[in-house]
């Protein structure tokens, strides 16, 4: 089959499974099947190469972020932003994207891909960029080992022609800048050191007693290189950050310390990008209006009272996001499911820090693995009030218990996307 | 170790040690550790927990021992610690101190750990196992039907395939999941107050017949007596009926 043909192909299959509400990936798929050096050739067209963002935490936040900060910067960016992020996904993006003489209207393409898929997909299309955020614990059960999934992320650097971002205060993101090859530069987004013990990694997650008694576990490292962007303070809205050496304040909409450093290290490759002609006075700007990807801290109106959603799949993220906001000011609810998409080991629940929740209790607990989570708490000395494994059930009866309090619920992903569907009968729940 | 009947001790303090938190505590091992620390609260003990890591002075008045799965970079680094510690081990073991080795430790309880990698790391030979690299992980939920507890669940994510000696007991039958190799359907070791085991998950909080049994034997050997009312454990029944039922 000729070329025009099999990307007609490929765009009428995407039409018809949208059409019937099918996969996103599924015309990426016959894309691939027939013509499998399809996305390598039609990225490998663009001006400004290719960015592929990778980490097991805040990618597609991360994602959204450096999409918009590149808009802002006059690029026309294209994105895989169904959250489909297979190369066969990608494809399926192309395909949408492009228009039927099978021209695609961008200068650059910025990538969500998780760990194992951006390996496999390295190998087909060089990256120019690279952003690496970090190695957590939430794909253990399918890839076996932390060291593994390093071991993944080194591949994607060692792939980069241009300039790879990294995470400085991650151990194992940090140590990829020997895997960068001559010729390709290394930028760093880090925390001032204030702000380190915010973000624990996976191997200090404990310390001697368990949560009840922490220590200081800051270890004396090398030296750290200098960072393009350090994330100096914040507070509540106002963040102030250090930007290849120079102080900048700048106010933000986003929730919680996580996403802001995530708007840092999207920061640090927007300037990666555009080099030395960046014009920073138009990423503050765009970065004062970034968001959080959906579940990510979003926040829906229910009833006249907020509801925000805060996605939870690794012990790191899981503390940073109890620790985001006083709990006793919230009515808590916590959905935890074990569908393969959220990963079929919860013994990473055993790592997380409950105590915060003590003082207001939790109102409801609910998925597949509710008693566990109920189990759980109890072991932290947390009331539970209810135990509802149906979420539907749950969603109401915590909606109604509430009462005038705003209301923060910690789901896995697959719960999270059936509460938003449960959400949306009632409220207006943007689309996905 | 002096003696091999403790004098009973008025106070009701138990020594509870974690072995090696800072490089093999992985999967949730936490959740073990804390277990028995809220249970021992709970029947009315007092508890003290120490954590031991590699070049630490042993605790050699542990009452109840812990120690949990790593990285196999984790292995590496507690290995040669474990050996220094090993006669101890091996004396206490035999006197009933009640132990628990869950995965990585679990291998190194056992004669040797050779890789896929091919390195051997030495066991501490305090169960009679042996353990190879195996050329895929077995993942994934898991149910076993032991003699002395009953059915135990848990979660196992291993590459190690383990084999038993000819007199070494196992923890008990697999019903769903893969155990110690896969074939024989054997999981964990049972020796002494010890118990080694693939399940995490974590173990003991969705097994409290086993948490019961290790709390039990550290209580009677230093307070020389258990004398507590059963706790509630609503809870783990039912997160137990749950865990049963899901797909591996
Ligand atoms: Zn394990």
């Amino acid at each position: 089959m000729s070329r025009p043909h099999v990307r007609l192909l490929g765009q009428g299959i995407r039409y018809l499974t949208k059409l019937r509400g099918g996969g996103s990936a599924f015309p990426g798929l016959v894309m691939e099947r027939l013509h499998p050096g399809f996305v390598a050739e039609e990225l490998a067209k663009l001006p400004h190469g290719v960015v592929v963002i990778s980490g097991t935490n805040g990618k597609t936040t991360t994602t959204k972020m450096a999409v918009q900060l590149l808009r802002a910067q006059g690029y026309k960016v294209f994105t895989n932003r169904t959250g489909s992020n297979f190369v066969r996904g990608v494809a399926a993006a192309l395909l949408g994207e492009m228009s039927l003489t099978g021209r695609l209207d961008a200068d650059i393409a910025v990538l969500e891909l998780d760990e194992a898929h951006a390996v496999h997909f390295v190998k087909q299309v060089k990256p120019r960029y690279a952003l690496l955020l970090n190695v957590m614990r939430d794909q253990l059960d399918r890839f076996g080992e932390i060291d593994t999934t390093r071991r993944m992320l080194a591949q994607v650097a060692a792939a980069t022609t241009g300039t790879v971002v990294l995470n400085r205060e991650d151990p194992r993101i940090a140590s990829l800048a020997e895997h960068v090859p001559e010729g390709t530069g290394v930028r760093w987004f880090g925390l001032a050191p204030a702000l380190r013990p915010m973000f624990p990694s996976d191997d200090d997650m404990r310390s001697a007693g368990g949560p009840d008694a922490e220590e200081d576990h800051e270890q004396e490292l090398a030296p750290r290189p200098p960072a393009a962007v350090e994330l100096t303070s914040f507070e509540a809205n106002r963040v102030r950050l250090t930007v290849d050496g120079e102080p900048l304040d700048a106010t933000v909409e986003l929730y919680g310390v996580y996403n802001i450093y995530n708007a840092a290290a999207a920061l640090a490759l927007a300037l990666a990008v555009a080099g030395p002609d960046a014009d920073r006075t138009a990423l503050l700007d765009e970065l004062s209006r970034v968001t959080p990807a959906f579940g990510r801290g979003e926040t829906i109106e229910v009833g006249g009272r907020p509801l925000q959603l805060l996605l939870v799949k690794n012990p790191a993220g899981f503390r940073l996001s109890l620790a985001s906001a006083r709990p006793g000011d919230y009515a808590t609810m916590i959905t935890i499911n074990d569908e393969y998409a959220d990963g079929r080991d919860v013994s990473w629940l055993w790592d997380v820090d409950f105590h915060s929740l003590r003082e207001g209790g939790v109102d409801v607990v609910s998925g597949t693995r509710a008693w566990d989570m109920a189990l759980r708490l109890d072991y932290d000395e947390v009331a539970v009030r209810e135990v509802v494994p149906g979420l539907g059930d749950a969603l109401r009866r915590f909606v109604a218990g509430a009462g005038d309090r705003p209301m923060r619920v910690f789901c896995t992903y697959t719960s999270m996307l059936e509460l938003r569907r449960e959400l949306s009968r009632v409220a207006e729940v943007a689309e996905i | 170790m002096t003696s091999s009947t403790p004098t009973p001790r008025t106070e009701r303090t138990v020594h509870l040690v974690q072995l090696y938190p800072r490089d093999m505590n992985i999967y949730g091992d936490w959740g073990n550790t804390l277990t028995l620390k809220r249970r021992l609260e709970r029947y009315g003990y007092a508890v003290r927990l120490t954590d031991h890591d590699p070049g630490d002075r042993f605790p050699a008045d542990a009452d109840l021992l812990v120690g949990g799965g790593g990285q196999d970079s984790g292995q590496f680094r507690v290995q040669e610690d474990l050996q220094r510690i090993a006669p101890e081990l091996r004396a206490m073991a035999a006197d009933g101190v009640p132990m628990l080795a869950i995965c990585g430790l679990y291998q190194l309880f056992g004669h040797e750990f050779r890789t896929g990698a091919g390195e051997t790391l030495p066991g501490i030979g305090l169960l009679d196992l042996t353990t190879v690299g195996g050329p895929t992980r077995l993942i994934g939920n898991i149910v076993l039907e032991s003699p002395e507890f009953g059915t135990v669940v848990g979660y196992e994510n291993h590459s190690g395939i383990t084999r038993l000696g000819p007199g070494q007991a196992p923890l008990g039958r697999v019903v769903k999941g893969a155990g110690n190799n896969g074939e024989d359907g054997t999981e964990g070791a049972r020796l002494h107050n010890v118990v080694g085991s693939y399940l995490h998950g974590s173990m003991l909080p969705k097994n409290p017949a086993v948490a019961d049994h290790l709390i039990r034997a550290a209580v009677e050997r230093r307070c020389g007596g258990f004398d507590a009312e059963p706790l509630d454990d609503t809870f783990a029944e039912r997160a137990r009926e749950v865990a049963q039922a899901r797909p591996r």
